[in-house]
């Protein structure tokens, strides 16, 4: 009991089905108190689907959930209050301004006043959005938009925070600000759970799992996930990147190669021995001058590599 | 106390949009009195000038007092004479005339005779007001002035009060104008009103907050019973200033009536925007049952006359109620007490609609 405790979330084979889609297929999940937890997959991976389900939006076809101890496939009216949602798409009205938004949010929260100006005040200071307060939420910037979003979705404090795809609209600056907050919330006490496809925003999490086609393909720490890839990866410096990429591509041992500038990634399984004089051999028996170096593996490859086993899933199927 | 701040919320928050959509703002304005302006001065049955030929065969000195008898009524715009019945029949069958007075050589003869009619009218009796006008001229006699008797003299006036005069037919259409502006206004307002928030994507963010169904529901509904009230008071002004249309019963009982009536549409429109999944087809829906609306609900043909099936349909429109208390309070000065069943079904309508709106209500997605 103490254990589950420990968790915000817990699911157990959850599974969501649209007609003959499955969106997400039984998925275990463990999402520890108070801390960062991501979801990173490209679109249709299965990310907003979970994070639904996880609130109470849809009904999981299979399996169950707990979050902060609470069924989500029961009455979730109990959970509502524990927790803050910001939907994919800007939710808020567009026709009220930031301040008559907040207000909004702070009523049905049954805030009260004064209590519930100085919620308000606090977050326009908190947020920057004070210059905004009487601005149409309609006729802002995607940014300015993202933090009334973030406000309103915190204002109550929810224990537990649901982020799907929060900075897809957003500049990177305004990207970098909005983790700021995540990371002041989170050590707050808040647990936040954060879906995205960026590399760099999977890599502030302290937790990540790594959705492809409805499966959880990785599961962990970012850092780890990255020392246990299962892969050895090699740079490739050449005059000719399209010239080495065509003779890796010959190369049975190969897992993958990805192009990045003048330079080549390339994955090889790590149970394979000598895997640099494998490929350095391929391009000194072609001619081709090239260096090559093992380095260690970033999030990106970690993603390439884990999915990539989704792709010979689907072709086995 | 915690639902009640959460539906002031809606409230609140309904109104402040509604204070920046100035089109909708427009509508609650623009509708009654477009409306009233267009009905209370297109739709009259009072028919007169209607285009017509003569065909006057006999030209007799009292034929010729009869066709000019016959545009004295202006019932008749008698402006064409031709030679035959058959020319008669071909300015009907092109349209350039609604009735055509064929006068036979014998006319003088028949008009002594009590067994044949003079004279016979050609009606084109595709639009059945034409032919009941036709109907009524048919009665009008004609007799010889120096003739001794001068028979069915009294008759002679009969034509005009058939038809109301002007004034009575925009006393008619008033109270029930009354039912479908605010069938038109608060149904669609409201049809839209949950599926733009769910067009929108602020649904998904509501149902993740306390806010329950009921309090969303009511506190959507709730604003717009007061727009149907200005809008009620707007048309009985203009209806009181531009046709003087009375209230002889009491004004009070008037708004209590409107405000049963007000809340079942908006119940309706609400159990509409359940169903609808786009605001195009709330919009379609609430055309889908305006137009029985106007149609069966005794608006514009006397309920009694119609199909006991169609009758059965109009009972189930809250509107036809509506308009049997209008009609009562305004214009018979009946109290509400003697029409409490009318009531009394508006009442059962909101409740059944109401219920079944927040029932269908899915704070799910799927």
């Amino acid at each position: 009991m103490s254990a589950d405790n420990d968790l915000a979330i817990q699911a157990r084979g959850l599974t969501r089905r649209f007609g003959d889609l499955v969106a997400v297929r039984s998925l275990d999940l463990d999402v520890p108190r108070a801390g960062i937890y991501g979801f990173l997959g490209p679109n249709g991976s299965g990310k907003s689907t979970t994070i639904r389900m996880l609130c109470g939006l849809l009904t999981p076809t299979e399996g169950s959930a707990t979050v902060l101890g609470l069924d989500v496939t029961g009455n979730t009216s109990l959970l509502k209050p524990k927790i803050g949602y910001m939907t994919q798409k800007f939710s808020l009205y567009e026709d009220l301004t930031v301040r008559e938004n907040l207000e909004f949010i702070a009523d049905i929260y049954s805030y009260r006043r004064p209590h519930r100006n100085e919620r308000i005040a606090e977050l326009l200071v908190d947020y920057n959005l004070e210059p905004q307060a009487k601005q149409l939420a309609g006729t802002m910037s995607g940014g300015q938009r993202q933090r009334l979003a973030l406000a309103c979705a915190v204002l109550h404090r929810p224990e537990l925070l649901l982020l799907d795809e929060p900075t897809s609209a957003v500049d990177p600056r305004s990207r970098r600000d909005f983790w700021a907050k995540l990371f002041a919330l989170s050590d707050a006490g808040t647990t936040i759970l954060v879906s995205t496809h960026y590399m760099d925003e999977a890599e502030r999490c302290h937790r990540l799992a790594i959705l492809d086609r409805g499966v959880k393909v990785a599961d962990g720490p970012p850092a780890e996930l990255q020392k246990n890839t299962g892969m050895t990866i090699i740079e490739v410096v050449s005059e000719s990147p399209s010239r080495a990429q065509a003779l890796l591509n010959d190369l049975p041992e190969i897992a993958s190669v990805t192009q990045l500038g003048v330079r080549l990634r390339v994955l090889l399984p790590s149970h394979i021995d000598a895997p640099l004089d494998l490929v350095s051999g391929a391009f000194r028996s072609d001619g081709l001058r090239a260096e090559c170096r093992i380095v260690a593996a970033s999030l990106e490859d970690v993603f390439v590599a884990v999915t990539r086993d989704g792709e010979t899933r689907e072709s086995a199927t | 106390m915690n639902a009640l701040i959460r539906l002031l919320a809606v409230v609140r928050k309904e109104l402040r949009q509604l204070r920046r959509d100035r089109i909708t703002f427009a509508m609650i304005v623009g509708i009654p009195i477009g409306q009233i302006l267009l009905f209370g001065y297109a739709i009259n049955t009072d028919v007169r000038n209607l285009t017509a030929a003569v065909a006057d065969q006999a030209n007799t000195h009292l034929s010729r007092q009869f066709v000019s008898e016959l545009r004295q009524t202006q019932v008749l715009d008698v402006d064409q004479s031709v030679s035959s019945p058959e020319q008669l029949e071909a300015l009907l069958r092109s349209g350039r005339i609604s009735v055509g007075v064929y006068i036979p050589p014998d006319f003088d003869r028949r008009v002594l005779d009590d067994r044949r009619p003079a004279a016979q009218l050609l009606v084109d009796g595709a639009d059945p007001t034409i032919l009941g006008v036709a109907n009524q001229l048919a009665g009008m006699p004609v007799a010889f002035d120096t003739g001794p008797v001068s028979r069915a003299a009294p008759r002679s006036l009969q034509v005009r009060p058939y038809y109301n005069p002007e004034r009575r037919t925009a006393v008619n259409i008033v109270p029930g104008l009354i039912g479908i502006i605010l069938t038109l206004t608060m149904m669609l307002f409201t049809a839209v009103a949950i599926v733009r928030e769910r067009e929108r994507g602020n649904l998904e963010l509501l149902i993740n907050t306390p806010v329950t169904t009921t309090e969303l529901m009511v506190g959507k509904v709730l604003p717009y019973i007061g727009i149907g009230l200005i809008q009620l008071a707007l048309i009985t002004g203009v209806g009181k200033l531009l046709f003087d249309v009375p209230i002889r019963g009491s004004i009070a009982e008037l708004y209590v009536a409107a405000f049963a009536f007000i809340a079942a549409n908006l119940a309706l429109g609400l159990f509409l925007s359940t169903v609808a999944k786009t605001q195009f087809q709330a919009m379609q829906m609430t055309f889908f049952i305006l137009l029985p609306s106007i149609l069966l609900s005794g608006f514009i043909f006397p309920f009694a006359g119609m199909p006991v099936f169609a009758q059965y349909l109009g009972e189930i429109l809250p509107i036809t109620h509506f308009i049997r208390l209008t009609r009562g309070i305004m214009l018979r000065e009946a109290s509400l007490a003697e029409m409490s069943n009318e009531l009394l079904v508006l009442v059962v309508f909101t409740v059944v609609a109401m219920t079944a709106a927040v029932r269908r209500f899915s704070r799910r997605l799927d």
